[in-house]
């Protein structure tokens, strides 16, 4: 489902990804740990193509199509989704508006008919709920204000609205206290399909209890230096990146 | 020239000694640093003769508004509706309720040398008065519409209004500027409010591209009385919208938003003179605009404070969005405080589009020109949404989504020469 090959890329001119090489099948999750500064956030804009982030080498493949010659709302409608480690706030736009905005976008670009007010509220209440979102959250504006914790659910319940196919999870549970992890985590759970893949960028083991991933990587220094499967999350809990990071230097 | 008194005759003429002598102010005058008004020829512009032929109609904004209709500053409609008891809405000749309006014209804004209502007092042919009288609530807003509209030559046109709201009494003015052709509107707008009168004041100047247009607009606020303005620019070729208000009464309280879009060659002034003479006086203002193209908007505020006006609360801000390159700010906000006890505070920002957002919005799918309008229109959003008479709100609204999405017509036919 997606192909990373070599990838290079700088931020402000300097080299942040050095050339990293990763396959995600789909059907899979696969978690990404390392080190603070290590690249892992750098890697989820450059796949969600923020501006700014500068590929200078090495190709991507999302579902056989050149992800980087895409613009970051046609790669979005194509499945491919962000949550983010700092959801944004944004003053002024009400949660319901620019949700409704978001899944016709996505709606249209495959096909299907818009979702009038009624019909997207009852969707949006629903989703809601179930990700344990305040109804009243929905009719604020856009993160603003919101906890840590409440900015975490918040991607979540994008993620359920959306439908995407490709769910990059840039540490989605931190912030999030032990209830809310077990909800946001079943519920990204939930969305694990032989259609769909996921890529987890995480600091604890924790959430990997309840998403289970295929494969553990561990990203230091802009290359990814090693590829385990889940214990090899367990097994770094215990020995932390001394090893990685004295490589990578 | 329409029958005068001798009284209103000598203020015409003492003003326009006072205006000839002087001429336009220039750029090298202080309070008009940033706006040269003299720049499109406006001082050799013609006085307007009375309209000619048919006159326009223009909706009323609310349904059951009192709508009177000035065209080339000539009052050529008055509502015909029958008005409540101390409700007087009628034509400025001096002649009716000629003892308020000998105490209350060219008094809350003095004929000083050299100002464009010195001009408007010297030539000003015809108005509006309105009258709200002592714990009279008129339920019904008032709108008064401007129309400019000039043919093949320029003209030049000064209305003028005076608004008089007794002890107790309250109403809500909507006020409106728009026409066709090239011209010149300078229009003066006299209030007075008594004590514990309120108005609510919406005023939309949606002028002809090629207009100039000039307003100054005065507001005398008597103890406990309360203003709430809301002012939208989003029309003419040059704009200077000048505010001052005087908290002369205790506890007195002025509230003034304002909204602007400007795009193309437009220059949009916003100039506000807020003076606290009484304690307790609170007086807020918070101004946006979003500037396009070659647009140039300024924001003069200056809140005074005197001596006698402890525990004022005061309050300005301007914050301005930058779409282009070329578009350009001035903003000068100034707090004079001569009171020991106050609470006063004043901004100016003025930024571009916040690319974070930007990025957030369309990593959910949604394209890069309904992100930027989704911003744009959030960022006007929080000042537009204070109006608080619905069909006025969504009427401004309605008007300022337009010209944003103009703003971003020129805009992609721009990117698509570059690219
Ligand atoms: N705009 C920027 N300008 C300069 N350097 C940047 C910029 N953005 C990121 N960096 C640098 O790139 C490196 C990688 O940052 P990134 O956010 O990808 O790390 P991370 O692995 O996600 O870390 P964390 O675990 O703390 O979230 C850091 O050294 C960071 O300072
Ligand atoms: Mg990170």
């Amino acid at each position: 489902m997606l192909e990373i090959r070599n990838l290079h890329a700088c931020v402000d001119g300097r080299e942040i990804l050095k050339g990293i090489d990763l396959t995600i099948p789909a059907g899979e999750v696969h978690a990404v740990m390392g080190p603070n500064g290590s690249g892992k956030s750098t890697l989820s804009y450059v796949l969600a193509g923020r501006d700014g982030y500068k590929v200078t080498e090495g190709s991507v493949l999302y579902r056989g199509q050149d992800l980087l010659a895409m613009k970051t709302e046609e790669r979005a409608c194509l499945g491919l989704f962000l949550a983010f480690q700092n959801p944004v706030e944004i003053p002024g736009v009400t949660g319901v508006n620019f949700l409704k905005t978001a899944v016709n976008a996505v709606r249209r670009s495959r096909g299907q008919s818009e979702l009038d007010a009624m019909q997207f509220l009852k969707l949006a209440r629903r989703k809601a709920k179930e990700l344990g979102v305040g109804e009243e959250m929905l009719r604020r504006a856009v993160n603003t204000g919101f906890s840590g914790g409440e900015k975490k659910r918040y991607e979540a319940l994008q993620m359920a609205l959306l439908e995407p196919k490709f769910m990059i999870l840039d540490e989605t549970d931190s912030g999030l206290d032990i209830d809310a992890l077990r909800v946001v985590a079943e519920a990204v759970d939930s969305f694990r399909s032989p259609e769909r893949a996921m890529l987890v960028i995480t600091h604890y083991q924790r959430i990997l209890d309840y998403i289970v991933p295929d494969k553990v990587h561990v990203l230091a220094g802009g290359r990814i230096v090693q590829t385990g499967g889940k214990e090899l999350a367990v097994e770094l809990e215990s020995t932390g990146y001394a090893q990685f990071t004295e490589q990578a230097a | 020239m329409i029958d005068t008194t001798p009284w209103l005759d000598a203020l015409h003429q003492a003003a326009r000694v006072r205006s000839d002598a002087a001429g336009l102010p220039t750029r090298r005058d202080e309070a008009w640093k940033y706006t040269d008004i003299g720049a499109l020829g406006v001082a050799s512009f013609p006085l307007a003769g009375r309209p000619q032929g048919s006159l326009p109609t223009v909706a009323p904004l609310t349904t059951d508004a009192l709508q009177l209709l000035l065209v080339n500053g000539s009052l050529q409609v008055l509502p015909g509706a029958e008005l409540p008891a101390g409700v007087v809405i009628g034509r400025l000749d001096g002649k009716a309720s000629a003892e308020l309006v000998e105490a209350h014209l060219g008094k809350v804004i003095p004929a000083e040398a050299k100002s464009l209502a010195a001009l408007n007092s010297g030539l000003f042919d015809d108005g509006v008065l309105v009258r709200v009288g002592a714990g009279v609530t008129l339920e019904r807003p008032i709108e008064i519409v401007s129309v400019g509209q000039a043919g093949g030559d320029p003209l030049a046109f000064h209305p003028r209004c005076l608004l008089v709201i007794e002890d107790g009494g309250a109403a809500t003015l909507v006020e409106r500027h728009q026409g066709s052709g090239r011209y010149f509107s300078n229009s003066v707008l006299e209030i007075a409010l008594g004590a514990g009168a309120s108005l609510r004041h919406y005023t939309l100047q949606d002028e002809s591209p090629e207009a100039v247009h000039v307003a100054t607009t005065g507001i005398e606020l008597a103890a406990g009385s309360r203003y709430a303005g809301m002012l939208v620019q989003t029309g003419s070729r040059l704009s200077r919208h000048e505010t001052h208000a005087a908290l002369a009464g205790d506890g007195a309280s002025f509230e003034l938003d304002g909204a602007y879009v400007g795009a193309g060659k437009q220059h949009l002034d916003n100039t506000t003179f807020v003076t606290h003479t009484a304690p307790g006086g609170k007086s807020r203002q918070l101004f946006k605009g979003v500037l396009d193209d070659q647009s140039h908007g300024v924001f003069q505020g200056t809140v005074r404070v005197e001596r006698a006006a402890q525990k004022t609360d005061a309050h300005q801000l301007s914050k301005t969005l930058l779409l282009s390159e070329q578009a350009e700010m001035d903003g000068k906000p100034e707090l004079e405080i001569y009171a020991d006890d106050v609470k006063c505070g004043h901004g100016c920002t003025v930024g571009d589009i916040d690319e974070t957002a930007l990025f957030y919005l369309r990593a959910r799918g949604i394209d890069a020109e309904t992100a930027r309008q989704l911003l744009i229109e959030a960022f006007l959003g929080d000042v537009l949404e204070k109006i608080a008479a619905e069909p006025v709100r969504t009427a401004f609204a309605a008007v300022v989504g337009e010209c944003l999405k103009g703003a971003h017509a020129t805009r992609r036919t721009n990117d698509h020469h570059q690219g």
